[in-house]
């Protein structure tokens, strides 16, 4: 279980160049639970998600972790829409994190290889991972985000490019990482893994929480008309 | 024309009759310009990784500050040197001018701007790259900073090598505070300049052969040490 959470938000918005890229969102989001982010291209999920990581500056409004700020900060993981690849070997991506928090790069190494086996990059660890395939660079930076064990994880739309297998692959994982108390906050717009992941579905329409309920609840029975015509693949207004 | 044939002939024949004053001349030539550009380096390439990775008030002064240092004439670097260190001068009791330290201090402060701006300009792109990740990781100010150094190691080869570039061919800063004296500050380029003033065209442009070829020498030899641990294309 998390330390980070209960997570409140009040009123907490973003802007960029005095435009709301998303808010204000009054959340509450508790320790345990997959909460999946829905809703059309340019909702506001990736804004979102990086406002409640916060490397996007708030605007308005107030974050509020159950610990420090700076203490929650260094619990997170956060996978990119487009993964940031960086220019070395996929083992020395995956061991950088490490790295950073001070473990030995022997150590370190080994445990990178450990995690490329899991997402199958096993046999990849020597090539440069700039030159990887979208579906590998996906790959790449879920196990790059999770090899320090956050206690939240924010994943955006991490399986855009990954095949069905590997998305079973990937789910699997998060799963299991799920199981262990890790709080996942992920978008997606595969609406069968939302399904299969979430706990709870916070749909966003034009940069609002549009509905916000637990997944059981809301995939059979979404309470606004916008929730049920995007389920239903129609046109949103 | 037969000056140019005389030259390369010249050149040849002091380069296989190991001359020995061109031994000499064109180690101390390496030695300063290679002394410079690792200083140099060490000043110039943090710097540069600083100004991408840190937003600050002066940061743009410092920016513009820097290019238009880039193209400081060399010979007015070597007269503000040559000032500092003349024996009235701020660090006159140092007893640096007329020596291969001052022409060193000299290409340094001539070639510090040529590699910072090189640099930064590199490394800034890359930090558009990952300073989401690296936010996101929360990596301190120095992590980032040693991330760009190393990820960008390529580009900053080729800033250093422009700055060596530079360096080796420099001239006027190195006349003005080495002086060109014998067997103590004479290099390549102060020999060219006195060979050709006196009129010996043909050994001025043996020597300058021989400093072309030493700097595509180099250039070739960081190329290729750097080219065996690379794969992929960056
Ligand atoms: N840096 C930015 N500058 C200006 N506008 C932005 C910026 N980032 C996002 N936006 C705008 O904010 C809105 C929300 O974008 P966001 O990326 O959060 O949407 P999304 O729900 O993640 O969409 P998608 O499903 O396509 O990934 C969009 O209209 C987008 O154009
Ligand atoms: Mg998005």
């Amino acid at each position: 279980m998390s330390n980070l959470f209960p997570l409140s938000v009040e009123g907490a918005l973003t802007r960029r160049r005095g435009r709301v890229l998303v808010g204000p969102v009054d959340l509450k989001l508790d320790p345990t639970g997959t909460t999946m982010v829905i809703g059309p291209n340019g909702a506001g999920k990736t804004s979102l998600l990086r406002m409640l990581h916060g490397i996007a500056r708030l605007g308005a409004g107030r974050i509020n972790w159950a610990c420090e700020e700076h203490e929650a900060q260094r619990h997170q993981a956060f996978v990119f829409q487009q993964p940031v690849m960086m220019r070395r070997t996929v083992q020395d991506n995956l061991a950088y994190p490490l790295r950073l928090s001070g473990v030995k790069r022997a150590e370190a190494r080994d445990r990178a290889a450990v995690w490329a086996g899991k997402v199958g990059l096993g046999a990849m660890l020597t090539r440069q991972a700039t030159v990887l395939s979208g579906g590998e660079r996906q790959k790449l930076a879920i196990a790059r985000a999770l090899i320090r064990d956050p206690e939240l994880l924010f994943l955006d739309e991490p399986c855009s490019s990954l095949d069905g297998r590997a998305t079973r692959e990937i789910e699997e994982i998060l799963h299991g990482v799920a199981e262990v108390g890790t709080r996942i906050i992920m978008s997606t717009h595969d609406m069968g893994q939302a399904r299969r992941l979430g706990t709870e579905v916070a749909f966003l329409l034009h940069g609002k929480v549009h509905e916000f309920a637990a997944a059981d609840t809301f995939f059979p029975a979404p309470a606004t008309a916008q929730a049920r015509a995007f389920l239903n693949g129609d046109i949103v207004e | 024309m037969s000056d140019l044939l005389e030259g390369a002939l010249q050149a040849f024949w002091l380069v296989f009759g190991r001359d020995p004053v061109l031994i000499e001349i064109s180690l101390r030539s390496l030695r300063v310009t290679l002394t410079a550009l690792l200083v140099a380096c060490v000043i110039a390439l943090p710097l540069g990784a600083y100004l991408a990775v840190r937003r600050f008030r002066l940061r743009r002064y410092v920016i513009a500050v820097l290019n238009a240092l880039m193209g400081l004439p060399p010979v007015v670097v070597g007269l503000i040197v040559y000032v500092f260190l003349s024996r009235s001068g701020p660090l006159g009791v140092l007893g640096l001018l007329f020596t291969p330290t001052a022409m060193i201090i000299a290409q340094v402060i001539i070639i510090v701007p040529l590699i910072a701006s090189i640099a930064h300009q590199a490394l800034r792109e890359l930090w558009s790259d990952y300073h989401d990740l690296l936010i996101s990781m929360n990596a301190s100010q120095g992590q980032r900073i040693r991330a760009l150094l190393w990820d960008g190691r390529r580009a900053l080869l080729t800033a250093a090598l422009a700055g060596f570039g530079r360096g080796i061919g420099e001239v006027g800063a190195i006349m003005v505070v080495g002086g060109n004296i014998d067997h103590l500050t004479r290099v390549l380029t102060t020999a060219i300049a006195l060979e050709t003033g006196k009129g010996e065209f043909a050994l001025a442009l043996a020597l300058g052969f021989i400093l072309i070829a030493i700097a595509i020498g180099v250039n070739l030899a960081i190329h290729m040490l750097s080219g065996t641990e690379r794969e992929g294309r960056w």
